[in-house]
């Protein structure tokens, strides 16, 4: 609970600060922050007794257990030390990010990206289950993502967390597939089971598959060659997420996933070759170009780079003392990095460039930030008795005693010794170049600003840190870094033998060769900057951009073959696949069933040869729209006819009040649009059409015939017997409408309503008014409302309206019910507007039509939630029969009430189609909105 | 009397594929029209052809299947919705792009009067 309760603090907090950010002062957001990171913390740090003492703290809930994830958390002395870390470090960025942001805008959402990060990497560090660890991975790519990107305006701030993105997001996606074959061969995703399943995991086929995958995952995030790319463009990010992200969380992310699953997959030399090469290669190529980078932050970034490999290298060693190494210096990188992007950042603000061509000599301005700059500075050179001295002095060591390639071991302590003479010469260049070196050149700010006191707190807080660790040495590496390596590598690690780092041997001579060759390097640099300017300019960058471009471009070219804006084109692949996948199964179906035929008379045969003949008029004339129009109305007079002739009254009755107001509504339509079609398609691709046409009619045609000539076996017989005393109606067809499937029905208005609802938001803004011709031509007729019609109309609403009520109410039991006696409403309604214009139907409306849907569809709704209150299943209708004076015998049923919901609904949503269709034809209609 | 209900159907899809497979807004609403009226036919054969026997209790001496009748019931109203849906994005569709192709042409063919 205590670890559940750690990861969701700050994810709290990340939902909660940006609602504290209206607030006046823009220290409520920062104080709630901080109150957040110290609560996590604290919980934290009261595990640690525990932890340390070699205890390991879990606790799981169960998630979706059939892919294994569960919501499972471990604390051990590893996890701690990241946890402590993050939170730690997390509360000093918070308070720099106060006076950093001071004056600018934008804090709030730093505070609760921050926190979101937090949350995220504190999941990566304490989930016990892998997946679950997926979520939190893939979760700091994107929180990152928006940090470095958080000055949106900027060109190169985008470009940077798009470079971020692709690389650390890629290789999130190479995680999980190492993750998931991990999880598959173990048979488990929980980190206790993996761990323990090292031998199998090192002995399975797919081990070189497993490695790479997990590697290129963690080598992305912690920014090792060749995708440390991402590193130094991430500096467009302001400078706390550089010194939270880019030093001390997220990029060690991927080396604590190496120190994680070191038992599982460590101890090969497929381990050792990879990741250590890969770590010398890092580490040589960020300290090399390091050096020649005048810009602070990108300096510091490139170093980060280094020393991450730095670290990775160790890990890649891979034996108890390296471990020791890799994590003490990991803890001392922390300490002196963050404090000097944190100066970067204080600099940049008090004087206004990052340019160490011409920030020079500020001593003078700062001499308190001079000082601790001093420090870290002289602990990330190297230099005796602080920190980073003894972590480079183990990593010295562990690279004479490295049995990488054995006929080259000298090699790896030579160039080890390069790495570490170029580090030291950056670091010099940082700390001399700042605030010495003459006086600064043309500063966009003049005079430097004094920085404020609580901006250079944390960096004296992290500088005493440095001082402290390295005072504290032997008991941190004993009583933390011991249990760190013992948790990350499952087995004691033995006590590391602090007595050989103040020994005057090889390693000591290695620190002071690189310290001097430094200081040499350092003082030749005019020099080397001239050298390094003449190499040829390879900017990966630019590579990068060249590379996604390319990519972009190709997706788009892709996507534009394929989807080419034609609707025709898309409709034709649709039925062509659909053809060719039922074509082959079709051909060998028997098309002729055991069911004989039924007698056809000579009406019905005239009906159907009606009913084609429409159909081929439709096509032959669809060039003259509204003659077309006419005869699509008439084919669906025959189905109305078709469905009457084989026993489906309510279905003729609905067809037909849908195809009166179907082609009232194209009819509107068509007024607007062209009259005729023009001849555009080639013969060729007409016929292609017909092809294709007559290909599906035909498949269409006979699997009709194949199933109308097979013998019946249907689920029906259950609803013709439950109907009456089940459902309360002698009318199956709408039993099964308002209570058999009443669920459906519920579903079909809900998507009436929604339909109606579109084109009321789609017709709302559309200006058609100039479209309408100032001439008609012969079809259209001149008078819009006609003294006839608006004479008869008016005594036919109430017939039409008293039929309607009728066949609402016997729907139950004869044909009829609520969709069709809606739609007939709906047909005398619309012959009002007709007859008598917009204006004047709308002025007499009692309603509007929106609540009607939205009534109709609530009316069902409740009518259903009923039953439940009854302690029945949703939707289960009761009836009853009553003996009423004057009406006689009557039969209530709540099916009544639901099929009144479905009434209300069709109504509603049919004239707020109608209405709101209409109200495009009228030059001067009512101004206000219909419905 | 089925071979011919089935040869309605698959000519009603037929033309209504040919409509559909056109260049312009309005034969392709057509077409739309005319494959409902073929799909709903369709899915009401599957309850098989039967003569003055409605599924009504006590009306006959058989009972049609009511099921499929349903069915058809609710998606008469559907495609009602969805005709009248397609319609005035096709009424959208000639403001906003000045035309009523659907082809992937887009050429500026405001024929206002």
């Amino acid at each position: 609970m205590t670890l559940l309760s750690v990861v969701l603090l700050p994810l709290i907090g990340a939902l909660l600060v940006p609602l504290l950010a209206r607030a006046r002062s823009p220290l409520i957001p920062a104080i709630a922050s901080g109150i957040v990171t110290l609560a996590a913390l604290s919980l934290l740090l009261l595990q640690a007794p525990t932890v340390l003492s070699g205890e390991l703290i879990t606790s799981e809930w169960a998630w979706i257990p059939s892919i294994g994830l569960s919501i499972a958390f471990r604390l051990d002395a590893l996890a701690l030390f990241f946890a402590t870390l993050i939170t730690g470090m997390g509360l000093l960025i918070i308070l720099y990010a106060h006076f950093y942001f001071a004056g600018k805008p934008g804090a709030g959402r730093f505070y609760a990206l921050m926190l979101a990060f937090m949350g995220a990497m504190l999941g990566i560090v304490t989930s016990e289950n892998l997946l679950f660890m997926l979520i939190f991975w893939e979760m700091t790519s994107l929180v990152s993502f928006v940090l470095i990107g958080f000055h949106s305006d900027q060109r190169p701030a985008r470009r940077g967390a798009r470079m971020t993105l692709v690389i650390t997001g890629g290789g999130g996606l190479a995680l999980m597939a190492g993750i998931v074959l991990m999880g598959s061969i173990v048979g488990s995703f929980n980190l206790t089971d993996i761990l323990a399943a090292g031998d199998e995991l090192r002995a399975h086929a797919h081990y070189p598959l497993i490695l790479t995958l997990v590697l290129l995952g963690a080598m992305t995030k912690s920014a090792q060659f060749p995708f440390h790319l991402w590193l130094p463009n991430a500096m467009t990010a302001p400078t706390p997420v550089s010194a939270y992200l880019h030093s001390a969380t997220m990029v060690k992310a991927g080396i604590f996933l190496l120190a994680r699953l070191h038992p599982a997959l460590a101890d090969t030399d497929a381990w050792l070759y990879s990741v250590s090469t890969v770590g010398m290669a890092t580490l040589l190529t960020g300290a090399f170009i390091a050096m020649f980078k005048h810009d602070t932050k990108e300096l510091l970034a490139y170093s980060t780079v280094s020393h991450l490999g730095l670290i990775t290298l160790l890990m890649g060693l891979g034996t108890a003392t390296a471990l020791v190494a890799g994590l003490f210096h990991l803890l001392n990188h922390a300490l002196f990095k963050a404090p000097l992007f944190m100066m970067a950042g204080a600099v940049e603000k008090a004087t206004g460039t990052r340019d160490m061509r011409r920030i020079n000599g500020l001593w003078r301005h700062m001499p308190l930030l001079t000082i601790m700059s001093a420090i870290t500075a002289a602990s990330m050179a190297g230099l005796p008795l602080f920190n980073g001295y003894l972590s480079k002095k183990m990593f010295f060591i562990e690279s004479l005693d490295a049995n990488v390639i054995s006929p080259l071991n000298w090699l790896t302590p030579v160039l080890a010794a390069i790495a570490g003479l170029f580090s030291a010469a950056y670091s010099f260049r940082i700390f001399h170049n700042v605030f010495f070196n003459g006086q600064p050149r043309e500063l966009p700010v003049w005079p430097p600003r004094k920085p404020a006191l609580g901006i250079q707190l944390p960096i004296i807080l992290l500088a005493a840190g440095c001082l402290f660790v390295g005072w504290q040495a032997e008991g941190i590496v004993h009583g933390l870094i011991r249990a760190m390596a013992t948790a990350s590598s499952g087995v004691k690690a033995p006590a590391y033998d602090m007595g050989q780092l103040h020994h005057v041997g090889p390693a000591f001579y290695m620190s002071l060769a690189a310290l001097i060759g430094g200081l040499i390097l350092y003082a030749l640099r005019e020099r080397l900057f001239e050298l390094y300017d003449q190499l040829p300019p390879a900017d990966a960058r630019e590579i990068f951009e060249w590379l996604m471009t390319r990519a972009g471009n190709g997706a788009e070219r892709f996507v534009h073959a394929l989807e080419n804006g034609s609707v025709q084109r898309y409709i034709a692949l649709i039925i062509l696949t659909a053809i060719i996948m039922a074509g082959p199964v079709l051909a060998n179906v028997v098309w002729y069933g055991a069911k004989p035929m039924t007698p056809a008379d000579p009406l019905t045969i005239l009906g159907a040869i009606l009913m084609m003949a429409t159909a081929f008029g439709v096509v032959l004339g669809h060039r003259n729209r509204l003659f077309a129009l006419l005869l699509l109305g008439s084919a669906g007079l025959f189905v109305t006819l078709t469905f009457a002739r084989f026993s489906a009254p309510d279905l003729a009755l609905t067809q037909l009040s849908v195809e009166v107001i179907a082609v009232i509504i194209m009819m509107l339509a068509l007024s607007f649009l062209p009259q005729t079609t023009p001849v555009e398609s080639s013969r060729l691709r007409r016929s292609r059409d017909s092809i294709i046409a007559v290909l599906g009619g035909l498949g269409t045609g006979l699997v009709s015939f194949a199933i109308m000539t097979r013998p019946q076996d249907s689920i029906s017989d259950f609803f013709l017997e439950q109907s009456v005393p089940g459902g309360g109606g002698s009318n199956v067809v709408n039993v099964i409408l308002v209570d058999f499937r009443g669920f459906d029905t519920l579903g079909e208005i809900t998507v009436l309503g929604i339909a109606a609802v579109a084109v009321f938001a789609l017709t709302r803004n559309l200006q058609l008014k100039h479209r309408i011709p100032n001439e008609r031509d012969q079809y259209w007729a001149s008078n819009p409302h006609p003294l006839i019609l608006r004479t008869m109309a008016r005594p036919i609403l109430p017939i039409a309206l008293m039929v309607s009520a009728y066949i609402f109410l016997r729907g139950h039991n004869m044909p009829g019910g609520g969709f069709i006696a809606g739609l007939i409403t709906v047909v005398a309604l619309s012959l009002q507007y007709m007859a008598g214009g917009l204006a004047w139907a709308h002025d007499r409306m009692l309603t509007s039509f929106r609540p009607l849907i939205g009534g109709g569809i609530l009316l069902a709704c409740l009518t259903g939630l009923g039953s439940l209150f009854m302690g029945l299943e949703f939707l289960t209708s009761w009836f009853g029969h009553y003996e009423l004076p004057v009406l006689g015998h009557i039969e209530l049923a709540t099916a009544l009430l639901f099929d009144l919901g479905v009434f209300t609904t069709v109504v509603g949503a049919t004239m707020l189609i109608l209405a709101n269709l209409g109200k495009l034809m009228t030059v001067n209609g009512p101004g206000e909105e219909i419905g | 009397m089925e071979a011919l209900y089935a040869a309605t159907v698959g000519v009603l899809m037929a033309c209504g594929i040919y409509l559909v497979l056109r260049a312009r807004t309005f034969p392709v609403i057509m077409g739309l029209t005319l494959i409902s009226h073929a799909v709903n036919l369709f899915l009401f054969a599957t309850g098989r052809l039967a003569l003055r026997a409605p599924a009504v209790i006590g009306q006959s001496e058989t009972y049609t299947d009511p099921l499929p009748q349903a069915l058809v019931l609710t998606a008469i109203v559907i495609g009602f919705a969805m005709t009248a849906f397609v319609v005035v994005l096709a009424l959208r569709a000639v403001v906003e792009l000045r035309n009523d192709h659907v082809d992937g042409v887009d050429p500026d063919e405001d024929w206002r009067p």
